[in-house]
């Protein structure tokens, strides 16, 4: 076991865990931050999207040690960036989700996918979030929302 | 004083050899020694520059190495080189698309817990470093020779430049230290050890960098 210190949506933590503990389970287990959902563990799924220096990142395949000092900002941290508190309305005014399980890590996804492309076509929208899987099969609801908090940021 | 004449002499003749072995184990100036040493191809060196350049080729074409050099819209996985899972596409600067980047998974290192292989700047290689058909097919040795040596394609590297790549690039590097998947099991590694891929790289580069005739 080692410590870890760690920078979660701008506040420092310490995490004490095996080196190859995927950041995944330091978010879930050890700092109690279970918006950041576990869905496949292999990185297939998309559900455990955090952005780990400003990259969309799959959380459950990334240990710990590797982090370094690259800040992570998750689903309970995205509401203070402005890009992601405009996803996130615009989640809720295009009543995305179902179920609800993905739905952090599309939205995680869409953010970096936004951030990057301010004006994303329906092929970008396809390729950047082809990772993120959600079963419920609201992915029209997903495109369309996306394109909607392009519109307001632009 | 005649037995003096033959110990000087005897002596004389030593310095002569030795200094002649001293010059041919040098052989020419090895590269990377003299940043002024440019390609000159040894006399009579191309048959041991293409058999160096075969072994050379036997590395690049194993799954390490060409798994990141498609001439498709996504990278490979395995040593059965299927197409990346997750819908992993190559982007516009060969490193995903935003949301889907290889760093959305790939770190600077080998998450052996995790089974993801990691190396600094994750990335496939250009597609004018192609060293596949559309239709995932290898290119044979020769084209991968005549690509492998475009100085329109392969970012102006000269021979030296070419050898410097596989001794230092990390990605380099990291097939022959790919980790292990995520059952631990480790995975498979070219044929060639990095000294020996070096090596071989070395002896190609100093006869000229020769290339196969067609095909």
């Amino acid at each position: 076991m080692e410590t870890y210190k760690l920078i979660v949506n701008g506040q420092a933590k310490e995490v004490t865990v095996d080196p190859g503990t995927p950041l995944l389970w330091a978010l879930r287990e050890d700092l109690k931050m279970t918006g950041t959902k576990y869905g496949c563990g292999i990185s297939a799924c998309g559900a455990c999207t955090v952005h780990l220096g400003g990259i969309a990142t799959r959380s459950c395949v990334v240990p710990v040690s590797l982090v370094g000092d690259r800040p992570i900002v998750t689903i309970e941290g995205i509401g203070q960036d402005p890009v992601g508190r405009v996803v996130q309305n615009a989640w809720v005014s295009q009543d995305v989700v179902q179920c609800g399980y993905c739905q952090s890590g599309q939205i995680m996804s869409a953010v970096a996918l936004l951030k990057r492309t301010p004006k994303p076509t329906d092929t970008n929208i396809e390729e950047s979030m082809g990772g993120n899987i959600c079963r419920c099969g609201t992915y029209v609801r997903i495109r369309e929302a996306i394109k909607s908090a392009a519109q307001q940021l632009t | 004083m005649v037995h003096r004449s033959t110990a000087m002499l005897r002596r004389f003749f030593i310095l002569i050899l030795v200094g002649c072995a001293a010059w041919s184990a040098a052989g020419p100036r090895a590269l990377g020694q003299d940043t002024a040493t440019k390609e000159v191809p040894v006399q009579g060196g191309r048959e041991a520059g293409l058999a160096a350049w075969e072994r050379v080729y036997s590395v690049l074409t194993h799954p390490r190495c060409i798994n990141c050099h498609t001439a498709t819209n996504y990278p490979q996985q395995g040593d059965d080189r299927h197409r990346h899972l997750f819908n992993v596409v190559r982007g516009p600067e060969d490193k995903g698309v935003p949301a889907l980047n290889c760093a959305t998974c790939h770190q600077g290192a080998n998450a052996d817990s995790t089974g993801v292989p990691g190396a600094h700047n994750w990335h496939l290689a250009p597609l004018s470093m192609k060293w596949q058909s559309r239709d995932d097919r290898i290119l044979s040795s020769a084209q991968v020779c005549q690509s492998l040596t475009n100085r329109t394609k392969n970012h102006n590297l000269d021979g030296a430049g070419i050898l410097k790549h596989h001794e230092e690039e990390p990605l380099v590097l990291w097939a022959f230290q790919p980790g292990r998947h995520r059952d631990g099991s480790a995975r498979s590694l070219p044929p060639l050890t990095h000294g020996e891929f070096v090596a071989a790289t070395r002896v190609w580069v100093e006869a000229g960098t020769p290339c196969p005739q067609n095909p």
